[in-house]
């Protein structure tokens, strides 16, 4: 700790930190535009100015760029002295010279740092009365919008997209009062990172296009803090909505999980909760849609047919949870294919049983060398991706650090670093585009791959330094000895059980060489290893072939499409034997057609519940807004249809017999405050105080105020009464504080700048290993190619998702499905010339346009996963591959 | 009078060859050097008081003292020349790089030699084509004499030498910007620390210096540290220095003289004093970026200190003179319009600061001046302070105007009074 | 391969690729390549970047940036023959505005400007380095010193 000295005050900080850092984290305002918790100081646009001072004695100072001055002991500031003060409001006044103060017309208005930092540095009467400088705007594709004129130039764009994104599609150009932040041609951005720009931005140039389109200020938006439901990272978000329009998501920031980042499937996937695919009520087949559906459906049930249950890896734990009490725990299946199922299994089995821990996003970040098996992170788990990016940089920094620059030093340390990458290296069944970041990589099919890395975990097992050796094998292997904290990673993309063997293999045997080594595996959806943990009676195949079995059944498929999940082929045989269908789900799909009831579910914007991520942590998430039609949270049907009721129980009632039943989800029940958590008297508001016009919201149909919803399932309000100080952690619903409009104010809520939440950071882990348990799992290798063609997917960020492809923007960066295939393949296969090609395995066929990527392995075809044209396939397929 | 950077350059306009300068004594420093270690051809230089010639005045011996040495020193280092000379009226480097490239390049051996580095460039600005070919052809003369190369004439020190020229940009000019323009980057200064003795170029340590600084070294291993101190006539600096004038002088042109030297002398007698018609109002002492200096100031010395005490900078002595019949507010908008062009657009004072400042100076000149513009022009001098920008361009820009602003105020106040400027016609 | 299309020429590019040699890495060299690629297409354009950018192991965007940043390299075409006529406080003192206007009026072109025939891009550039023989101007690598305006119409006669 040092002491420092702030307007003479004494305070204790942690050693190794700035001004700036220590000054924000003790709460004091001192404002700021070019540094930034993660990315911290450069010491570019001046503002946070303070007065520095020799000793006690000195009293004349000199202006210091806090965030480019260590908090050492000793350190003597005053933010308040006026030569300090008067700097600053003539920084702003600089900055503002050039801007168009067009906040009227700007999405930024009312989150604006840098109307919040105007203000706060006092300067308010404009002087410069010549001409406003100006830029063209470029038209950067369907996220993000691009208004140069209101840049000042505070490179935090650039510094985010490139040096930290690793993107390169965006810079800066020329030079003195005409710098420009941009594409060096107009075009889409191409980083999966990009729409962090619309919070990393201080001010309006880059904002959220999706936003846009139905624009709302941030203080007449309901807020409410919820999970990314775009992958098995869970990243914390905020969703907003008005008029029962979901308008658009924000990084919640959580310090274990995503911290101040989100990947554009998660910000830009959310628009498919508006479509007009939607469900929205409870309908009997050939019957007028009514509530009298969900009568029908009852007593269907009272009847006591025969249940079978589908559930869902995209459904809450709870509605899971309740589906299987519903059918019964042997006629729950899990609604993925036997395949998955079993990958994901052994994903659960090898961080249950072994003995190494699974790190969070956020601890991702810390290690120093990484090994990718098998999973293309950036397409299936993008912000894993954006976490190895960094930890690929933790070695080269040591370098930096043994010169005794700070931590805080951005610019200093990058120069030292060059552009040096830690050890990284890859394996995986196609090039990925972590490899720009790469040591070295490989590519393989499910076989070589399992064979290379049973090689390195043979190898670590050994011992020590292998000879210098150019076998990929052994360079690996020799990395991961050499490291203090490496890393393995891998996932369910290859839909290998194999390969997940392998990776914790490696895991286990960095863990027997007593490394402090982490294994994080990708799953394929936001709650599949909740699913896991929950136990079914089986994969939707086995469900399939239990209704052709016994055929009859009452199904009750929740939140699956079949015909995405499996080919239509199953699909069409479950339906035609299952009896009477209840299909419960939030978007029109190829199952619903097929359905006898249709009970319409919230997506997680209108919904509460429960995942359990890729970590094994579980966490809540809240619906931000109660739709004006029958649409309700999954759980809350299926407990209205198993207790043959009008209204469901209390959410909290459910997570309790669910904590109760299942003994993983023992803690989830102290996951967040209960319903009746109240701050005083009052509950957590999810809209502002500044919320406007809610009295006039309805007045062109009434001029009597309804009644406002009520949240009868958390301490959550849908309005702006209740209590406006900070909300328990896991409970914001938006980031505020006085003086503090934009997503800046986060740093009042955290614990020290960067750092944890007040209250901790949200969510709880349920998986640990234990100290005893198993660093080795048998390895089959003997995987089923003799000599067929091994058809894999391929993963997009934008498509390979079945709900957030539904959303418009991403449907713009959907690529066609095209399958993907070495010369050397086609040749072997004697396939010339364009066209189609078809794989066909006897069990599964499927035809395609193609083309030729040398990146691919022989003897492999790399098919998009879940695309339109694509979907319902299960992989591997073993088979041949022809012209069509 | 003692001139040992400039009298063995000859008058008619060519350089010395390698055989010349070596006739003169060239290389005879380097010889000496590499017989000594480091450790003590650091000690002579320190010993010299020689003081960088770039601008800043910064001790040598000093700056190189700072790089680390010794087994445990990062292997890879770099020596640098500071060949931009952008500065406006300063014109003195490149003398000696045409004159006599191969001193330039012996004092930059000896200079490499006592940091260990093993890599050194020349960064010339792109105008200078003549000096690039000289230096291109001297370095070829040097490598294959076996000045620079492998194994340096037989002690085991080797060292490689290449020219870089620049693309413009006068923030090419401040030593750490220089080093991101050589790898190739947008030359946007550093922060410092860490200094570029510690991570400089590549992120490796690093000497940047002056040419005119190097071109003093083989001087003072050749003859000691004593002559050089002898030949000054400075308390606070040894040798000499290239001193020159432009404007309305009679006799513009660059001399060697004694470090210390007084203005009046450089003005009068060397410069010859004011062309007929004119009278001498203001100088600038060290080109753009200093302070004005009156006539009242002829009898302080040139030399840090004492221009330092008359509340100015001796720069890089090169010096500019404005006459009665120039305008001083022409003159600061002149140099305030290159300055702000000439900001590398990183940090907000001097990226927004100085366009304003030459925005109002323009309004002033064009008879559009308003009352407050004097005390806007004086905010800006604050705001542009030394410490509140990140590097010294724009603190350098204002101190013309903030000099500008206390000797010629009744120039600002009569064009912002009678709308218009009286020296124009 | 088909190199017709190409606007960086095979000699351009043997050339930037000698550079690599006393560099740790190749986008060290990318000053020097914009130099090169100038000095045969006279101008750097968008074709140029982005076949520069593999030669570099750069992305485009990142030499573009380094490209807009320096005022010497040219990402507009111009003529056969550039003016750069000193415009710092020296020349300035010494009459720059005269010489300034007999370019302007002898080619009927300003600052920035090219003139129709191709023949001659006209900018101001700092300080030449020559103050104690202001003006100044410099035509391509030609210094050109002590000027009077009327010396103009001569010297630019010598460029074709
Ligand atoms: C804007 C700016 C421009 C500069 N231009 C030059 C220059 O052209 N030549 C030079 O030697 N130093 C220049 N300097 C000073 C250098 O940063 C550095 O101090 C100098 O090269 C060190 O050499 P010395 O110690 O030998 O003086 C400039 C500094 C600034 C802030
Ligand atoms: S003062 Fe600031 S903007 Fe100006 S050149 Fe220096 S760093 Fe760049
Ligand atoms: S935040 Fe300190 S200079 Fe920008």
């Amino acid at each position: 700790m040092a002491k420092i000295y702030v307007d003479n005050i004494e305070y204790e900080v942690p050693d190794g930190k700035n001004m700036l850092e220590a000054c924000t984290s003790l709460g004091l305002d001192l404002p700021y535009f070019c540094w930034h918790p993660k990315m911290h100081s450069v010491g570019a646009c001046r503002q946070c100015a303070v007065m520095s001072y020799r000793d006690e004695n000195d009293t004349r100072g000199r202006i210091t760029m806090a965030c480019m001055l260590d908090a050492n002991d000793g350190t003597r500031i005053s933010i308040n002295a006026q030569p300090a003060k008067d700097f600053r409001a003539g920084n702003i006044e600089s900055l503002m010279i050039n801007h168009p103060h067009d906040c009227a017309v700007c999405d930024e208005g009312g989150e604006c740092h840098l109307q919040d930092m105007t203000v706060m540095s006092g300067h308010n009467y404009r002087r410069y009365r010549f001409q406003k400088r100006t830029h063209n705007n470029q038209d950067l594709g369907p996220f993000i919008n691009h208004e140069m004129n209101r840049c000042i130039q505070c490179y935090r764009c650039v510094r985010f997209y490139n040096d930290y994104a690793g993107g390169g599609d965006f810079g800066v150009f020329a030079s003195s009062g005409r710098v420009y932040f941009g594409r060096s041609e107009e075009g889409t951005l191409e980083s999966e990172f990009s729409g962090n720009l619309v919070e990393v931005c201080p001010t309006g140039v880059f904002t959220d296009k999706t936003l846009h389109k139905h624009y709302t200020r941030k203080w007449d938006l309901t807020s409410a803090p919820s999970i990314c439901q775009g992958c098995s990272v869970g990243c914390n978000i905020l969703t907003s909505e008005r008029y029962g329009k979901l308008r658009r998501v924000m990084t919640r920031f959580n310090g274990d999980v995503n911290g101040y980042f989100l990947c554009d499937r998660g910000r830009f996937g959310y628009e498919y909760v508006n479509d007009e695919q939607r469900l929205t009520r409870a309908a009997q087949k050939d019957q007028n849609s009514g509530t009298d559906a969900f009568s029908a459906m009852k007593d269907h049930l009272a009847s006591n047919p025969k249940l079978i249950g589908i559930g869902s890896p995209r459904a809450s734990l709870e509605s899971n949870f309740l589906l299987k009490q519903l059918v019964g725990a042997d006629n729950f299946y899990n609604g993925v294919s036997a395949i998955e199922n079993e990958v994901v299994n052994e994903v659960l089995n090898v961080l249950v049983k072994g003995n190494v821990r699974t790190p969070s996003l956020a601890e991702i970040e810390t290690y120093d060398t990484v090994f990718v098996l098998g999973e293309d992170v950036t397409n299936t788990s993008p912000m894993i991706a954006l976490a190895l990016r960094q930890a690929a940089k933790n070695l080269p920094k040591e370098k930096a650090f043994a010169l005794k620059i700070q931590h805080w030093n951005d610019a200093a340390i990058r120069e030292v670093v060059q552009d040096e990458k830690g050890p990284f290296y890859l394996a995986t069944p196609y090039a990925t585009k972590l490899e720009e970041i790469a040591t070295s990589s490989v590519h393989g099919n499910t076989k070589s791959l399992v064979q290379l890395s049973s090689k390195v975990a043979d190898l670590i097992s050994k011992g020590g330094d292998h000879q210098e050796d150019n076998d990929f094998a052994y360079r690996v292997a020799n990395a991961l000895t050499l490291s203090k904290k490496p890393l393995i990673v891998s996932g369910c993309g290859m839909m290998s059980k194999e390969i997940i063997r392998c990776a914790a293999n490696i895991a286990g045997a960095l863990r027997n060489a007593g490394k402090e080594v982490g294994v994080v595996f990708s799953v394929p959806e936001v709650n599949s290893l909740g699913m896991a943990l929950l136990g079914s009676a089986g994969s939707l195949d086995d469900a399939i072939l239990q209704t052709e079995k016994e055929s009859g059944m009452t199904s009750i498929v929740l939140e699956t499409d079949l015909f995405f999940r499996t080919n239509s082929q199953k699909a069409n045989s479950f339906f035609e034997h299952s009896g009477k269908t209840i299909l419960i789900d939030s978007l029109e799909n190829n199952s619903t057609p097929n359905a006898d009831f249709i009970l319409p579910a919230g997506t997680f914007a209108e919904s509460s519940g429960t995942m359990i991520n890729n970590e094994g942590r579980a966490q809540r998430f809240y619906q931000v807004f109660k739709p004006n039609n029958d649409i309700k949270s999954s759980w809350a049907w299926l407990d209205m249809l198993m207790h043959q009721a009008e209204k469901e129980r209390n959410f909290d009632a459910i997570v309790e017999e669910m904590a109760n039943s299942v003994n993983a989800f023992q803690p989830i029940s102290g996951l967040a405050p209960h319903a009746d958590f109240r701050i005083g008297t009052q509950k957590i508001p999810r809209a502002s105080h500044r919320f406007s016009g809610r009295t006039s919201m309805n007045a062109d149909v009434n001029v009597h105020e309804p009644k406002p919803p009520v949240d009868e399932d958390s301490p959550l309000s849908f309005t702006m009464e209740g209590y406006h100080g900070k909300a328990p952690s896991s409970d914001i619903p938006f980031f505020w504080s006085p003086g503090w409009n934009s997503v800046q104010s986060i740093n009042k809520y955290q614990i020290e700048v960067g750092g944890p939440l007040h209250g901790g950071n949200p969510g709880i882990r349920l998986i640990e290993p234990s100290e005893s348990g198993v660093s080795s799992f048998e390895v089959n290798d003997g995987s089923a190619d003799n000599g067929k063609i091994e058809a894999l997917p391929s993963w997009f960020i934008f498509g390979s998702g079945e709900l957030t492809a539904k959303s418009q923007a991403i449907m713009k960066r959907i690529e066609p499905a095209i399958i993907s295939v070495s010369s050397a393949t086609l040749k072997n296969s004697g396939i010339e010339g364009n066209g189609k090609i078809t794989i066909n395995s006897g069990e599964q066929k499927l035809t395609l346009p193609y083309k030729v990527d040398e990146n691919v392995p022989a003897g492999v075809v790399l098919i998009p996963y879940g695309l339109a044209d694509t979907m319902g396939i299960t992989f591997p397929i073993y088979g041949n591959i022809s012209m069509d | 009078m003692e001139k040992p950077l400039t009298e063995h350059i000859k008058n008619d306009g060519t350089p010395l060859s390698l055989k010349e300068y070596e006739a003169k004594g060239g290389y005879e420093g380097l010889k000496k050097a590499l017989k000594m270690t480091p450790a003590e051809v650091l000690t002579v230089v320190k010993d010299s008081k020689l003081r960088g010639r770039g601008g800043a005045g910064f001790p040598t011996g000093m700056k190189w003292s700072f790089v680390p040495m010794g087994d445990n020193a990062p292997p890879v280092k770099y020596l640098v020349a500071n060949g931009d000379e952008m500065e406006p009226g300063t014109f003195k480097d490149r003398l000696l790089i045409e004159g006599n490239p191969h001193q330039l390049i012996e004092g930059m051996i000896i200079s490499a030699y006592t940091i260990g580095a093993n890599m050194s460039y020349i960064f010339l600005r792109w105008a200078y084509h003549l000096a690039a070919k000289r230096v291109l052809a001297a370095l070829d003369e040097a490598y294959k004499a076996g000045y620079l190369g492998k194994n340096i004439l037989g002690s085991g020190y080797s060292l490689d030498m290449d020219l870089h020229t620049s693309v413009g940009r006068y923030i090419c000019g401040e030593e750490t910007a220089l080093l991101n323009a050589l790898e190739g980057k947008r030359a946007n200064p550093r922060n410092k620390p860490p200094f570029p003795q510690v991570s400089g170029l590549f992120g490796k340590p690093t000497i940047v210096n002056n040419i005119e600084t190097y071109c003093n070294i083989p001087h003072i291993l050749a003859k000691g540290a004593e002559w050089y101190i002898s030949i000054s006539k400075s308390e606070g600096g040894g040798g000499t220095k290239l001193y020159g004038a432009s404007g309305k002088v009679k006799n513009p042109a660059i001399w060697e003289l004694p470090l210390g030297t007084t203005l009046g002398e450089i003005i009068e007698e060397h410069a010859g004093g004011m062309q007929d018609g004119y009278k001498l109002r203001g100088l600038l002492p060290g080109g753009a970026s200093t302070d004005f200096l009156t006539p009242d100031h002829f009898n302080i010395k040139m030399d840090f200190e004492e221009v330092a005490k008359a509340g100015s900078r001796m720069g890089t002595g090169t010096i500019i003179v404005m006459d009665d019949k120039t305008c001083p507010v022409g003159m600061c908008l002149n140099l305030e319009q290159f300055f702000a062009q000439e900001s590398c657009g990183w940090c907000t004072p001097c990226r927004e600061g100085l366009p304003w400042t030459a925005k109002i100076l323009l309004a002033l000149e064009e008879g559009r001046g308003k009352p407050e513009d004097i005390d806007h022009l004086t905010f800006q001098t604050h705001y542009n302070a030394p410490g509140n920008t990140f590097c010294a361009l724009a603190p350098g820009a204002m101190e013309p105007l903030q000099s500008a602003l206390k000797y010629f105020r009744e120039d600002f106040e009569e064009h912002i009074h009678t709308h218009q400027c009286k020296y124009k016609h | 391969m088909d190199n017709s299309n190409q606007v960086i020429s095979e000699d351009a590019r043997k050339e930037i690729e000698a550079l690599f040699h006393h560099l740790p890495h190749k986008q060290a060299a990318c000053i020097d390549a914009l130099k090169i690629v100038q000095k045969y297409n006279r101008w750097v354009s968008d074709e140029a970047l982005v076949e520069l950018a593999p030669i570099l192991e750069m992305k485009t965007h990142e030499i573009d940036s380094v490209a807009t940043f320096y005022n010497i390299i040219f990402r507009k075409p111009v003529g056969r023959h550039v003016i750069f006529l000193c415009n710092s406080v020296s020349c300035w003192v010494m009459g720059y505005e005269a010489i300034h206007k007999a370019v302007k009026d002898h080619l009927n072109i300003d600052f920035g400007m090219t003139t129709p025939d191709d023949r001659f891009t006209f900018l101001p550039i700092p300080c030449l380095g020559t103050c104690d023989h202001a003006p100044a101007l410099l035509v391509d690598e030609d210094l050109y010193r002590d000027l009077k305006p009327e010396q103009i119409s001569e010297i630019l006669a010598k460029y074709e």
